[in-house]
């Protein structure tokens, strides 16, 4: 059977990690070859590299930091940040990408999605969604980081992303992210039963056990990152606990 | 088995699949990887990696246009040391469910079927049972890229399977020729050391 994926994510700026590692001087050195590395000893499953390119330089650094994480790397790289066109992605697919993550410039442009699929195959496209809790209940998407609130239902969202050729979801809860509060549940249901293509949860975990209850809530895979930064758990404690509570994982 | 030209290996490059992660996992390996697009390059290589990803027309629309059909096809029959991976089997049958009408390479019998999955695409890993003569596959985990197959193992080769909702071909060989649907060159130490198997068996 296909195993539950366990993602942790390098958020990174310019080429360089900006949640690093939280023990002693390492922060500084900020390597996202080293950490990926890490994880991959620790029997991470994939690694998403956010890179948001912040000044011109930054295209030329991401460059730099997905071919060392390429070289580092024998499992997927999914890197997204930016990617705006063809030539963008076929810019990180070439640095070494296994996929590439769309997100705000698939909203203002939905036939990239399209775009991208024929070229590169749908397996190489994840569709990243922020979605929000809307005051009146349910969940709109946001883009621009959060700011910029969309028309969007999130569901609706996520399967044209599917009819258009995304061949995953990664769906963060833009209330739960950076909280540590555990994954938002009703949300991944929400979005899980409308769709066909694998679906990663995103946002909130502090902990196994949040990962256990996404996974339960019917996420193909989950993405954390400052659990795994902080240094609080190792990927293969977490799989144990997973395994031990009857999710197939890879061991 | 260490000198300069035993340690090239030939990775196909059409420009529509991804061969930066195969070029890195063989680099890894310490193999000298560099990429061919041409019938006398496909011919002369010692070792040959297949890659694949994308739709089965488009790649094998570029294969005619490069003329590697008929070179590929003669390789393989003649079987020399060549590496197939993820849709790069799927080329070798016949036809493929995902654009019918359009013909394979055609060197194994038997059609590419939708993976028999609840999700599709697979991504991600699944458990791999070895054939019983397989030379290059161990049980372990393999990573996983696609929403096609083969369900049938083809006559003359020894097949290896994984499952989803049923089986499918995880991968077959004969003699120097393997073809992986998995990513063994994504699938951490367990597809490094299926690497160097076939590396070490394919030796002039």
């Amino acid at each position: 059977m296909l195993t539950t994926r366990i993602i942790p994510c390098l958020d990174c700026r310019d080429g360089r990690v900006v949640k690093g590692i939280q023990f002693g001087n390492l922060r500084d050195v900020g390597s996202p070859a080293e950490q990926a590395a890490l994880y991959e000893s620790q029997g991470a499953d994939e690694i998403v590299l956010l890179d948001v390119i912040a000044t011109v330089a930054g295209q030329a650094a991401q460059a730099e930091t997905i071919r060392a994480v390429r070289q580092a790397l024998s499992i997927p790289l999914t890197v997204g940040g930016g990617v705006r066109s063809i030539a963008d992605a076929r810019r990180l697919l070439d640095c070494g990408a296994d996929k590439v993550s769309v997100n705000t410039a698939a909203v203002q442009n939905p036939d990239l999605i399209d775009q991208l699929a024929d070229q590169f195959g749908r397996q190489c496209i994840v569709l990243a969604v922020d979605a929000a809790a809307c005051t009146g209940g349910g969940w709109h998407v946001v883009t621009h980081s959060g700011r910029q609130p969309t028309t969007w239902e999130v569901a609706d969202w996520c399967q044209v992303g599917e009819q258009r050729g995304a061949g995953e979801i990664l769906l963060t809860s833009w209330d739960r992210d950076g909280t540590r509060s555990g994954y938002c549940l009703d949300l991944l249901r929400h979005v899980r039963n409308g769709l066909a293509i694998p679906l990663i949860a995103s946002g909130g975990a502090n902990g196994p056990e949040h990962l256990w209850e996404a996974i339960e809530a019917g996420a193909d895979a989950v993405l954390a990152a400052s659990i795994f930064h902080s240094g609080d758990f190792r990927v293969d404690e977490v799989k144990r606990f997973l395994s031990a509570r009857g999710v197939e994982v890879r061991r | 088995m260490t000198n300069g030209s035993d340690n090239l290996v030939a990775v196909v490059a059409t420009g529509v699949a991804n061969v930066a992660s195969v070029m890195a996992a063989l680099r890894r390996l310490g193999r000298e990887p560099y990429p061919v697009s041409s019938a006398s390059e496909v011919m002369a290589a010692q070792r040959l990696v297949l890659p694949g990803v994308g739709a089965f027309a488009a790649a094998m629309q570029r294969l005619m246009e490069l003329g590697l059909v008929e070179p590929l096809r003669e390789r393989i029959a003649a079987e020399r040391p060549t590496l197939a991976i993820c849709l790069g089997l799927q080329l070798l049958a016949g036809g493929s469910d995902e654009n019918p009408g359009v013909r394979g390479l055609d060197i194994v019998d038997g059609q590419v079927v939708p993976l028999p999955a609840r999700r599709r695409p697979q991504l991600g890993w699944n458990r791999v049972a070895p054939g019983a003569e397989s030379r290059y596959i161990k049980e372990g985990y393999a990573y996983y890229a696609n929403s096609f197959c083969l369900t049938a193992a083809p006559a003359g080769w020894v097949a290896s399977w994984s499952h989803c909702d049923d089986r499918f071909v995880a991968a077959i060989e004969r003699g120097p020729v393997l073809a992986c649907q998995f990513h063994p060159e994504l699938s951490g130490a367990w597809g490094r050391e299926c690497l160097a198997r076939w590396w070490e068996a394919t030796g002039c």
